[in-house]
């Protein structure tokens, strides 16, 4: 009976041979992870810490944590590190492994940490004395220790020498250290197989045997090793090194290996790995034969490149039909799909059965996984273009069936999604459609601008089961308060789901539930909206999840309540006695180019001045660019999801495609309080001076603090300026998307608009750069980086209608007029004043060295009575025009 | 005798608290200065070790009033007397002094005690060795988690100084006691592993019941989840202290009583030593003093005689040479001698 090794961190794990093979996490190596190293050499411990709390939730029983790097200072790192985390409950659970070949980093180590760990490592590779030297002290530090077979000849590459240089080392411990056997852990040499090389043949074989010996001949000792060694020479090939991987812990563990150090969060199933891999993996890890490595090396190639299809065919092409239907869900891989559907149609009773056998056995895999953090949206989407592509072939098969047998039709719940009248945005839209349809449901998508009268004849004629509700701008909020109210009046049941950007949960509790009978959920994102709908249909929860949801937003909807009687507000007249003052006095300066000017960038120029935050962000990939990309949970896919973006760039590039806008820079000057005159008779296609009215915050301040309005940026005294614009990607990259949903490839079609977006946005961007260094010229010598655009390092500002410091749309048609936008570049706008193009952006350019963004918060009444005088419209006009800021 | 072979015949019983003795003496600023801190620029009072220089005697009769309780094992009154904690009062230079002197006071104690009474069981003086003022596991300051107010090697230096002070005056033992952090326990740990190397000294064990010096420790468990200050569970604790050649592990301080017995019985399938408890008198009250009476506190350590594995109990925070007689009471009712 061996006796078990104890080890602790917080919490204590037992040893013994009968006990799992134990991981010791990799990644917390700096060479193991380049990422680690990063961090490290960056000092950026929080991404490190994050590493390590990575490594002990996918299984990690011990961290290995090694700072031996030219670079980094690797006591002084251990220790901040270890320090670091011992305040992490959750990580420092686990005991450690300290490893350096340097002591004094292994000792600066064992000083920061309360646990029993273990020493990696030392070695009679310094002699006898050293090592009895560093044993004692490992012993008196309460750790146990790997030993390196390794002596002062050497590292051992051969069994005997292995279980010699071995023998000795235990003989030395027991012996003269009276180091307890059971905390003696070996390491008998893992090295690369495969490398062409004679002598490099046995090293797996001789390792196993040699492990064997040890448990055979040294009571109670363990056996370790660095697992990965072995794959090295197939670098670059994770499918090869996971499958050696796999195959050598599996027999490493039959011969007694106690523990290993892996990438735990990447450790492929030895049952799971593809049979001819694995033969020939074992061929070279037992040197089978002499063309051992030759034959890996050239089926190594077919599984080098997962993302080129045709040469991974070979991995899962002989599988089962069912498995290839589900592994081409999955994996998202178009190929082929038709072919196998068209097979499956020979093994099933009808085309029905296999869409809801092996396909939605397949989505249901794909749910799951998105569902569990498993799968990212961009695979989700890829997996729903195979999906279409089957549901396209067998589709002619259903509706002959149906005329045939019209009783066969199963009832899967219905839900009628659209994007409401006056608004086009429809991004979200189509990612919530793609989640629900992948999950089972049967979704009627009618697209974008849907006027609520079709939305509700639409509901009732599709017996739907719920109506899914989309908006990104604020006009749309009161339109989606309509629809509830009309579905309440005409009695008709049909549960609203509510998202999109300008949504959210208090908007829903406060200004939609109090008007409508019907049950309202607001859906913040993608991934929450199958558990809500799961929850609303299902029979035996759905009362109690509604009565849930009810209770939930009857909570915020009174603590909007009290928060806002709370947050007091001042008269609109005290309000613009607290108006902004610059804190230096300011020459307003001329622009260089008065009047209206168009301007069009090829994507290429544009392309450089992409934020692409937002874009990650739209595929609910969250994290910041490009620190994202190496992101460890979502890295992976941001990374895929990027190359095809910039694919899709490069593809636009070559086909010459443009963005365009139209900016006009005027004098002004503010009149009254709160309203912006320009002097745009002489400079403007529309022939007459228009004004723009702004808006004030109305929220009691701090002393000392101001209440803003757009205007304040506006000299009242002298002659002063303003600009405005309008941009768009333009009607072609709406051409592309329709032709894309056209193809039903959904994917292509989100990615495109998710790029036109960002390319309106960059194109703002880089005509303001060229505003305030050359048109408007006030900031010629600026020289900003992308990132610190994105920043907003820059002087002035370029506020849109519609958002937070000037949330009133109706601004938009005052540009309109004045740039005569529809006709010089054809962007128009809806009913609700969103803008067609959905890609485009139009707004202000301020230029004072004191304008900031700001959020108007809400506003009182006296300001509202204000307003329509201004603009010349009714009071209950005005109410409307204003209502998201009305309390 | 040697304490291995005493502890193998009957429950050995720690003394009580010295800090309530103390306490009670209502001592003034002078005597803690005595003449020879008379001009010392910061205030000593409350420096309940300094008394081993100040007030020998004071401390002689509390560790008198202990023996004839019938305590078999008395510590001495070091608890914070090392140079880390005596810093606070800027004495850090008298941490071996001190030590040697406070071992030599119980000592003569117990061995005059020993003379007048040589039916008495056997007596040993354990030199006690507290946390420190500072921990090596756990930021002082919330906002940067990645330092610490004092190092291992400094923990290790000032322990061994204590530790030689200790020796030197002739104690049988050394417990490492109220451990809330288990890294500044191995540190101390380390400290004392180096002396008996450095001075060829054995640690009595089961296994070598004839070595020199009885090594104790003794955790705090500060939480009800079961858990030190540090976060470690009873189990992780025992196994970090694995090394130690200890003659005794178990808790004492903190929760009462019968908190504290499941906590120790949690350790014995990770040690070979003898499990110890040594328990508050309850829960400190509003006054920041302990109202269990020596009746009660012996009511509730009654249940630990149940556990024969459990060897060594006694008093912590609040006891009084009365609760440790009761203890006497309750062991010699409870148990025949073997």
């Amino acid at each position: 009976m061996n006796n078990p090794l104890y080890l602790s961190g917080l919490e204590v794990v037992r040893i013994e041979s009968q006990s799992n093979f134990i991981n010791i996490g990799e990644r917390t190596n700096v060479a193991g992870s380049i990422q680690f190293k990063r961090a490290i050499q960056e000092k950026n411990y929080g991404r490190a810490i994050a590493i390590a709390r990575e490594q002990v939730e996918s299984g990690s029983v011990i961290l290995d944590i090694n700072m031996d790097d030219a670079l980094i200072d690797g006591i002084e790192a251990m220790r901040i590190f270890l320090n670091l985390l011992a305040a992490e409950p959750d990580i420092s659970r686990v005991p450690l492994m300290i490893d350096s070949s340097k002591w004094e980093i292994i000792e600066a180590g064992l000083q920061c940490a309360q646990g029993k760990c273990i020493v990696n490592s030392i070695s009679l590779k310094d002699g006898e004395t050293l090592f009895i030297e560093r044993a004692k002290l490992t012993r008196k530090y309460g750790a146990a220790v790997v030993v390196m077979a390794f002596d002062e000849h050497g590292q051992a590459d051969t069994y005997e020498k292995r279980i010699s240089i071995c023998e000795r080392a235990y003989n030395v411990l027991t012996q003269k250290v009276n180091f307890p056997p059971e905390n003696i852990i070996f390491d008998p040499n893992i090295f690369p197989i495969g490398t062409g090389l004679e002598e490099h043949k046995r090293y797996a074989i001789d390792f196993f045997a040699a492990t064997e010996w040890i448990k055979a001949n040294l009571p109670h000792a363990k056996v370790s090793g660095g697992v990965s060694n072995v794959s090295f020479s197939f670098r670059g090939n994770n499918v090869v090194r996971e499958a050696m991987h796999a195959s050598f812990l599996y027999h490493g563990v039959k011969a007694g290996m106690d523990m290993g150090i892996v990438n735990t969060s990447q450790l492929a199933v030895y049952d799971e790995v593809d049979k001819e891999l694995m033969q020939k993996v074992e061929d070279v890890i037992f040197n089978r034969n002499e063309q051992a490595t030759e034959a890996l090396l050239e089926i190594a190639q077919a599984y080098s490149a997962p993302k080129n299809k045709i040469e991974t065919v070979a991995a899962w092409r002989s599988e089962p039909l069912a498995k290839r239907l589900s592994h081409a869900l999955v994996h998202g891989v178009t190929d082929f799909i038709e072919v196998d559907v068209l097979e499956a149609l020979n093994h099933y009773p009808s085309p029905l059965a296999i869409i809801e056998g092996p396909l939605m056995d397949g989505m249901n895999i794909v749910g799951d996984y998105f569902g569990s953090g498993k799968m990212f949206l961009p695979q989700v989407v890829k997996s729903a273009r195979v999906m279409k592509a089957a549901v396209a072939v067998l589709e002619p098969r259903i509706l002959e069936e149906k005329a045939r047998f019209p009783s066969q039709q199963v009832a899967k719940k219905k839900i009628v999604l659209a994007t409401v009248k006056g608004d086009v945005h429809d991004i979200g839209k189509n990612i919530v459609s793609i989640v629900l349809a992948c999950n089972g449901y049967d979704i009627v998508d009618l697209g974008v601008m849907v006027p609520n009268e079709v939305i509700i004849e639409t509901a009732i004629r599709e017996k739907a089961d719920a109506i899914g509700l989309s908006g990104l701008i604020t006009p749309s909020l009161e339109v989606m308060c309509d629809l509830a109210e009309d579905l309440s009046r005409r009695k008709l049941y049909f549960p609203l789901l509510i998202g999109g950007a300008t949504t959210s949960r208090v908007h829903t509790a406060v200004k939609i539930v109090p008007r409508t009978h019907i049950p309202v959920i607001h859906v913040n994102d993608a991934s929450k909206v199958v558990p809500a709908v799961r929850s609303l249909f299902n029979p035996t929860e759905s009362e109690g999840y509604l009565q849930g949801i009810k209770m939930e937003y009857e909570k915020v909807r009174s603590h909007y309540e009290t928060h806002q009687r709370e947050k007091r507000r001042i008269p609109l007249e005290a309000a613009r006695k607290n108006t902004f003052i610059p804190k230096q006095a300011f020459t307003p300066v001329r622009p260089k180019q008065l009047g209206v000017r168009k301007i069009k960038f090829s994507v290429a120029e544009v392309a450089q001045y992409i934020d692409w935050t937002p874009f990650f962000q739209a595929w609910q990939l969250a994290g910041k660019f490009p620190n994202l990309l190496t992101d460890e949970v979502v890295g992976e896919q941001a990374t895929l999801l990027y190359q095809d973006a910039l694919k899709c760039l490069s593809a636009w590039t070559k086909e010459d495609y443009h963005t365009e806008g139209i900016f006009g820079l005027f004098p002004a000057m503010r009149k009254q309080a709160d309203d912006i005159q320009v002097f745009s008779k002489e400079l403007s296609p529309c022939n007459e001076d228009v004004c723009f009215l702004t808006l004030r915050q109305q929220t009691e301040k701090a002393k000392g603090a101001v209440n803003y309005g757009l205007a304040d940026f506006i000299s009242s005294e002298e002659m002063d300026y303003i600009g405005c614009f309008a941009v768009t990607t333009g009607n072609w990259a709406e051409e592309i998307a329709k032709q894309h949903q056209t193809d039903q490839d959904d994917f292509q079609a989100i990615l495109s608009k998710a790029i036109a977006d960002r390319l309106a946005e960059a194109t703002a961007e880089l005509l303001h750069e060229k505003v305030r260094k050359e048109f408007w010229g006030y900031a010629s010598n600026e020289d900003l980086t992308n990132s610190e655009l994105i920043a907003e390092s820059y002087t002035g500002i370029r506020p849109a209608p519609g958002y937070p410091a000037c949330p009133d749309h109706e601004e938009k048609r005052t540009i309109w007029k004045l740039l005569a936008v529809e006709k010089e570049i054809g962007i128009t706008l809806t009913e609700s004043l969103a803008m067609y193009p959905s890609a485009s952006v139009s707004g202000y350019f301020f230029g004072h060295p004191e304008s900031m963004y700001f959020g108007l918060g809400k506003i009182e009444m006296d300001q509202v009575a204000d307003y329509a005088e201004r603009r010349g419209v009714s009071l209950e006009t005005a109410k409307k025009l204003l209502s998201p800021l009305l309390f | 005798m040697g304490i291995q072979d005493e502890i193998s015949k009957h429950l050995l019983l720690l003394d009580g608290a010295m800090g309530t003795q103390i306490q009670l003496l209502h001592l003034t600023e002078e005597d803690y200065r005595g003449d020879r801190f008379m001009d010392h620029p910061t205030s000593l009072k409350g420096n309940n070790d300094l008394l081993c220089l100040t007030r020998p005697s004071y401390i002689a009769r509390i560790h008198q009033n202990y023996l004839e309780s019938g305590a078999n094992i008395i510590e001495t009154n070091t608890f914070n007397a090392q140079r880390i904690s005596l810093e606070d009062y800027g004495l850090a230079d008298i941490a071996y002094e001190l030590n040697l002197a406070a071992a030599k006071i119980a000592v003569s104690t117990r061995n005059e005690f020993q003379q007048n009474q040589p039916k008495a069981a056997p007596a040993y003086v354990a030199g006690a060795i507290g946390p420190t003022s500072k921990t090596c596991s756990l930021s002082p300051d919330v906002e940067r988690p990645e330092f610490r107010a004092v190092t291992y090697n400094t923990l290790k230096e000032a322990y061994r100084e204590q530790i030689e002070g200790l020796l030197d005056g002739g104690v049988d033992a050394l417990l490492v006691e109220t451990i809330f952090d288990t890294l500044n326990a191995k540190a101390a740990f380390h400290a004392i592993l180096d002396v008996l190397e450095d001075r060829n000294l054995s640690a009595i064990t089961k296994e070598n019941p004839h070595g020199d010096i009885a090594i104790m420790a003794s955790g705090t468990i500060t939480d009800l989840a079961g858990r030190t200050l540090s976060g470690q569970t009873a189990a992780a604790f025992a196994v970090s202290l694995e090394h130690v050649p200890l003659f005794s592990l178990g808790f004492n301080c903190a929760l009462g009583a019968e908190q504290l017995l499941p906590q120790v019985l949690a350790l014995k399938s990770f040690t070979n030593a003898h499990l110890s408890a040594y328990p508050n008198a309850g829960m400190p009250n509003a006054m920041g003093t302990y109202d269990e009476s020596p009746e009660t506190f012996r009511d509730k350590i009654e249940p630990f005689l149940k556990h024969p594995e459990l060897r060594i109990i006694g008093g912590c925070c609040g006891t009084s040479p009365a609760h440790i007689q009761s203890l006497f009471t309750l062991i010699n009712e409870t148990i025949p001698n073997e």
